[in-house]
């Protein structure tokens, strides 16, 4: 017998008592409690918590903020359906740091080792401090956001909820989603925390009030 | 709704690889206690841990709900598996993945060779997977000449070390700073010869070590904490980065996950990623998860594997008592707050999975004749600890009660004789049957202060089940008089006026 059946049949036998199938009690708490202002603070203060560093600013501050955070950068790379007013003012036009991975142009592993990159997110969780990417435009596939070593990543506030099950019929499961929540950490050693891993070493949120 | 099976029912088909003792619990612990350092550390992690978890838990108004619908989801999952694998299995090919069935470790390991032998490497790297532990496929690639990098920090310090681990999520718990500065120094070819024992410094090491291995490698090999029936997803949570590393870089993508790993929907995420990281590691969430479904055009690897374990499983479901310890999802909480654990570690459990669950799935895979794993159930004082920490609500302690009686019971299918225990259960039996027979017995009460020395404690007991029980333990002279002597003895002149004995007389002479 082929092993898929075989063990089909061990589960089938092994239920021979034909057990019910419960149901599930639902709960928890699966709706906001606190208002918009306080689910931002509630971020903000877990993203902290992780080491993160967090800035909130308004639309009209975005591209200077950015091009502040990427003054040290030697380059930096942004999906190719970043919007382009985040960048576009004096610091950073025409800037010949900027790289733009896009489909039919891809950068390599080598392309993105030790460099910076921008990107935007799809939904982040205020109780747990995550940020989910979902990989569409705004946001690049996975390894844009992991082989650099400085990730500038920009949560709309429009995009905030305070519960896990607020976020998740936000994004679509079958699109290869990362979820963020600090950067990487270890407590390998004696129990002592280290961040920076692997993936970027630094870890900059800047929260739009007003996008 | 699950399918009847009309078919002849077959003999549980137990697990192998690295589910096994390699000597009883005892004798195990026995060793493993006078480990001081690893005694200390362990203490050390598991209080800090179960802090962390105690507050980050206590934050949650509703822990109790998201358990109890942790448990239910997992009972749905158990009771309509069938149905539920061949959901998740036409959504993952339909994605463009490719699912392989092994009935047991051997074969696992043998699909996942030859799937690295079609990609021509001998390299492959790897993120920490309890599931390709127990079936050692390590150990099994690397005497076929394919080396396996372990990617997570502490899976690296144990396998450079050559090494095992000590606890299933801070593995190299065991070692101290200096220890890993000196296994780095001597096996990382690369390193820095002037190396501190920092643990920062330790790590960037390591950062260093694998990065290249990460940005070269053809093939990675991971586990999976879930996958999703309704979109053929799976899922890895992890701390370090390596796990997104082996998930996105390499071409190829091989994962090793127990059958029972599913969760019917992708909406059933909210419970699981509130419970896994919060049990866990006591954070409010882990730094990264990554969720793939079959492979995407263009981002990550294009050629994605999966291979779907049963090693034992079957075994373990088809025990309609014990099945529910398939429901576990590997945080270790019941470790953290297991007051065995703590004192012996990790290592004493000899399988894959220690503690608590351990405990009884390791027997429940192999079966509980296999004579390795049969002391495992009695590692535990059936505190409960276990089931109030544990995210999904297994009930542990009834499970190894219910085990224990099992051993016992298929050792006395083994034996023409008698064992100690029967007769010394024959013999309680018989002593509490009537009073005159229990009176006969007290009798012989101050025998058993002679057999005592002048402490007043008899250091052995003969025969092998009571004299194994003294072989660490000491225990109190019997009194010179029985309870029912003295009761009756203090009632002989009763004072009409006090019913009851005095509390003051009666104390042993
Ligand atoms: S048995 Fe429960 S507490 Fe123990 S590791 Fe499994 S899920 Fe966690």
């Amino acid at each position: 017998m082929e092993a898929r059946e075989e063990i089909m049949d061990r589960i089938r036998t092994a239920l021979a008592d034909a057990p019910a199938v419960p149901d599930v009690p639902r709960n928890y708490r699966r709706t906001a409690d606190l208002g918009p202002e306080q689910v931002l603070e509630m971020l903000v203060d877990r993203l902290e918590d992780y080491k993160a560093k967090v800035s909130q600013v308004e639309a009209a501050d975005l591209p200077r903020t950015i091009a502040g955070l990427l003054a040290e950068a030697t380059s930096y790379v942004v999906p190719h359906g970043l919007p382009a007013e985040w960048l576009d003012n004096d610091t950073l036009r025409a800037d010949d740091r900027r790289l733009t991975d896009a489909p039919g142009h891809r950068l390599t592993v080598e392309d993105l080792d030790g460099i910076a990159v921008v990107t935007s997110s799809a939904v982040s969780i205020a109780e747990s401090g995550t940020i989910i990417l979902d990989g569409s435009p705004t946001q690049g596939r996975r390894a844009i956001s992991l082989v650099p070593d400085h990730h500038v990543c920009v949560v709309p506030a429009s995009t905030v909820v305070q519960l896990l099950p607020e976020a998740l019929p936000r994004v679509d499961p079958t699109h290869p989603l990362t979820w963020i929540s600090g950067p990487s950490a270890t407590s390998d050693i004696e129990l002592e925390r280290v961040e920076g891993v692997h993936g970027p070493r630094d870890l900059d949120v800047v929260i739009v009030t007003d996008l | 709704m699950s399918q009847v099976f009309v078919g002849m029912p077959s003999l549980p088909a137990y697990g192998r690889g690295n589910l096994f003792a390699t000597e009883s619990f005892p004798e195990a612990a026995h060793h493993e206690l006078r480990n001081d350092q690893l005694r200390t550390n362990l203490r050390h992690a598991t209080t800090t841990i179960r802090e962390k978890r105690a507050h980050v838990v206590g934050e949650l108004p509703d822990w109790e709900e998201l358990r109890s619908a942790g448990s239910a989801i997992k009972e749905a999952v158990m009771a309509d598996l069938p149905a539920m694998l061949e959901q998740f299995e036409a959504n993952f090919t339909a994605r463009g993945g490719t699912i392989h069935w092994a009935r047991d470790a051997e074969e696992a390991n043998r699909i996942v060779e030859g799937l690295i032998r079609e990609q021509d490497t001998d390299e492959v790297v790897k993120v920490k997977s309890m599931a390709t532990q127990e079936i050692g496929l390590n150990e099994y690639l690397d005497e076929r000449g394919i080396k396996a990098f372990e990617t997570d920090l502490a899976e690296l310090i144990v396998q450079l070390g050559h090494d095992k681990p000590s606890h299933i999520l801070v593995p190299a718990i065991h070692k101290n700073r200096s220890q890993i500065r000196d296994i780095f120094l001597k096996e990382m070819k690369d390193v820095d010869p002037n190396l501190s024992n920092d643990p920062r410094e330790l790590a960037m090491a390591a950062r260093a070590h694998l990065r290249r291995k990460f940005l070269s490698a053809k093939v990675a090999i991971s586990g999976a904490n879930f996958a999703l029936a309704d979109t053929g997803t799976l899922g890895v949570v992890e701390s370090e980065g390596n796990g997104r590393m082996c998930l996105t870089l390499p071409e190829t993508l091989i994962t090793v996950m127990g059958i029972e790993k599913l969760l019917p929907h992708a909406e059933d995420l909210e419970v699981f990623m509130q419970l896994l990281p919060r049990s866990s590691t006591g954070e409010r969430m882990n730094p990264y998860t990554s969720f793939w479904t079959g492979e995407s055009h263009d981002d990550g690897p294009q050629n994605v594997h999966l291979v779907m374990l049963d090693n034992g499983r079957t075994a373990a479901l088809a025990d309609t008592y014990g099945r529910s310890a398939l429901h576990c999802i590997r945080c270790s909480a019941c470790m953290n707050v297991c007051p065995v654990y703590e004192r012996t570690g990790g290592h004493a459990y000899g399988s894959t999975y220690p503690g608590p669950i351990g405990a009884i799935l390791s027997p429940l895979m192999t079966g509980i004749q296999a004579e390795e794993n049969n002391s495992l159930p009695y590692a535990s004082s059936l505190c409960g600890a276990c089931y109030d920490a544990c995210p999904v609500k297994i009930n542990i302690p009834e499970i190894l009660v219910h085990l224990r009686g099992e051993d016992v019971d298929s050792r006395r299918g083994q034996r023409r004789i008698p064992s100690e225990m029967d007769l010394m259960m024959k013999g309680v039996q018989w002593a509490f049957s009537s009073g005159q027979h229990l009176g006969l017995l007290e009798k012989a009460l101050p025998l058993g202060r002679l057999a005592a020395g002048r402490d007043k404690k008899i250091k052995r007991l003969p025969g092998h089940l009571a004299g194994g029980w003294t072989s660490s333990r000491d225990i109190p002279a019997p009194p010179s008089q029985s309870f029912r002597d003295w009761w009756v003895k203090e009632h002989q002149t009763p004072d009409p006026g006090t019913p009851g004995p005095s509390t003051t007389t009666g104390q042993e002479k």
